[in-house]
């Protein structure tokens, strides 16, 4: 469904690459989580396989469509096929909640009877059916971040990117947004979910893709948020500051939630 | 659905962006009323020249008392002279028609074509010359008549009506140049203003922008609405411009004008002014279409 093959991005020439000659493949009907600290490029995968950005090398096959030789013209084709939702829910905030679900649909041509039908029955899917007239300002984190996958959703696209949907709301919120999503990929849908919640990570079980730098570093089904061999290792969750042993860089930059293991 | 939401998102946009898009509808429209101006003022000089030349082509001023030209020694031209003129110009096998106007009937025009004016009051019968107005057969034998009358006795004149309507072709052509090149620098503002106009449209709405760009909404999709505000804008503004011709050969050339100058010219009428008003509302849609298209692909790039 998704395939990298030996890509490389730099933003600018000569700049450390954001990702370094990746080559992945996420396979129909899979959930897999992109893990890695800020800045590994997990981001700028999730845009390269949008197409919102040209990798500078290597070749990106996203449902059929081979993103480099894609003309402008192709996008809109390729990014209906695809949903995405952000850590920033990306509502527009004088539209209702139906209104926001359904622009989605408008803005693609969609008749109205059409739209009349999916719009509440995507509602209903994730848990809003009662709140259609409501705008985003007045629901909670969770409730907008529903909004924003029926959005993405309601098209009933193949693939679903997820960029950090749960990087604003707490822990259990993030739990109900990512067994949302859970259901959305047992109907079918593909779903690629980066993250740095450890908790979800390591409580769902799924493939986990690592970026380092740029690099996949570790690409394991049903993995954990770190790897394998240090969740047996004493996790030092309070002190960041603290000498970790296991760590061989000790003056990287220390991501807190990195070292939290078995949240749930 | 799709018209009924794109037409929604134009008067959305039109109405948050209201004070641009009421200086777009201004600027285009003073730019597309001065074409529609310099475009009256052309079909004035085609109606005038065709009104010219079905009637003079050369006016013979006879001498009055005082005259300055050489040929007269100040004295006004006898009945004799006069006779003899008129007669000399019914013998002349290129003269189609002559018409005498006498001292009396030149004083009355003058009085009536210059009653507004206070030098009205102080001509007398007999300071305007009395004239043959000749029609050739062929206007452009000009100078045969020219060369027999220059010098006769008692003629101060011979005026080719063609030249005296030539200075006046070339002051209304100036007008039109001048109409025109006010019009084209204003059209160049109303294009810069709608660049504007859609940039700022684009970044009042780069929340929407950003995400039809995400669900895969069409490049046309996007950039319909911004192209369709822009001519909407421009084309009330022609609109207006068009009224404002209308106007303006209603009330002030046939109201006005018409009465001023009395029966000595005609001017442009409202089919004139029907003709040139269609004419400014595509141009003034066509203006903005391109502009907004030039500005889209600049600032609203997918």
């Amino acid at each position: 469904m998704i395939r990298f093959d030996h890509v490389t991005k730099r933003y600018a020439p000569g700049a450390a690459p954001a990702l370094d000659d990746v080559s992945l493949e996420i396979a129909r009907g899979e959930f897999a989580f992109v893990v890695g600290k800020s800045g590994s490029g997990k981001s700028t995968l999730m845009r390269i396989a949008l197409r919102e950005q040209m990798p500078t090398d290597g070749e990106v096959m996203v449902a059929g469509h081979e993103l480099r030789q894609m003309s402008s013209r192709q996008v809109p084709r390729l990014r209906r096929e695809m949903g995405a939702v952000f850590q920033d829910f990306r509502l527009l905030p004088g539209k209702t909640v139906t209104q926001n679900v359904a622009f989605a649909l408008q803005v693609i041509g969609k008749p109205r009877h059409a739209i009349r039908t999916l719009v509440p029955e995507t509602l209903e899917m994730v848990g809003l059916a009662d709140k259609g007239k409501r705008l985003p300002h007045e629901l909670s984190g969770g409730e907008q971040q529903r909004v924003a996958i029926a959005r993405a959703v309601v098209n009933k696209p193949q693939i679903l990117l997820a960029d950090e949907p749960t990087g604003n709301l707490d822990p259990a919120t993030s739990l109900d947004i990512v067994q949302l999503l859970d259901r959305i990929n047992r109907t079918g849908t593909t779903i690629v979910m980066a993250t740095h919640d450890s908790a979800i990570v390591n409580e769902m079980r799924r493939r986990v893709v690592e970026l380092q730098e740029g690099r996949v570093v570790r690409d394991v089904a049903e993995g954990t948020y770190t790897p394998e061999r240090t969740t047996a290792e004493p996790a030092s969750q309070d002190k960041p500051e603290a000498p970790v042993s296991w760590e061989p860089e000790p003056e990287e930059d220390f991501d807190p939630s990195a070292g939290y293991e078995g949240g749930a | 659905m799709r018209l009924g939401f794109i037409l929604g998102e134009i008067w959305t946009g039109l109405r948050r962006n209201l004070s641009m898009a009421i200086s777009v509808i201004l600027v285009t429209m003073v730019s597309v009323f001065l074409l529609g101006l310099g475009m009256l003022a052309q079909r004035q000089a085609d109606t005038m020249k065709g009104y010219w030349y079905d009637r003079i082509q050369v006016s013979i001023y006879m001498c009055t008392e005082g005259a300055p030209q050489p040929n007269c020694n100040e004295q006004a031209a006898t009945d004799d002279q006069k006779a003899t003129i008129e007669s000399q110009l019914k013998a002349m096998p290129e003269v189609d028609q002559v018409f005498r106007e006498d001292a009396q009937e030149a004083f009355d025009r003058f009085r009536e074509q210059f009653r507004n004016s206070p030098i009205a009051d102080t001509v007398q019968v007999g300071d305007i010359p009395e004239s043959f107005r000749v029609k050739l057969k062929d206007p452009t034998k000009f100078a045969v008549v020219s060369s027999q009358f220059e010098g006769a006795p008692g003629v101060a004149s011979v005026q080719d009506q063609e030249k005296v309507l030539k200075k006046f072709f070339q002051i209304i052509n100036g007008v039109t140049v001048f109409a025109l090149g006010l019009a084209s620098l204003m059209a160049v503002c109303a294009a810069l203003l709608m660049a504007t106009t859609i940039r700022q449209a684009a970044f009042v709405r780069r929340r929407e922008i950003s995400i039809m760009r995400l669900v895969g909404a069409s490049n046309r999709f996007i950039q319909t609405p911004f192209i369709l505000e822009g001519v909407f804008a421009a084309l009330i503004g022609s609109v207006l411009a068009g009224l404002a011709i209308v106007g303006i050969v209603q009330f002030f050339v046939q109201g006005y004008l018409t009465t001023a100058l009395q029966s000595t010219t005609t001017l442009v009428g409202l089919g004139d002014a029907l003709v040139v008003v269609p004419i400014l509302v595509v141009v003034g849609a066509a203006l903005a279409a391109a502009s907004a298209g030039v500005a889209i692909s600049r600032y609203l790039k997918v």
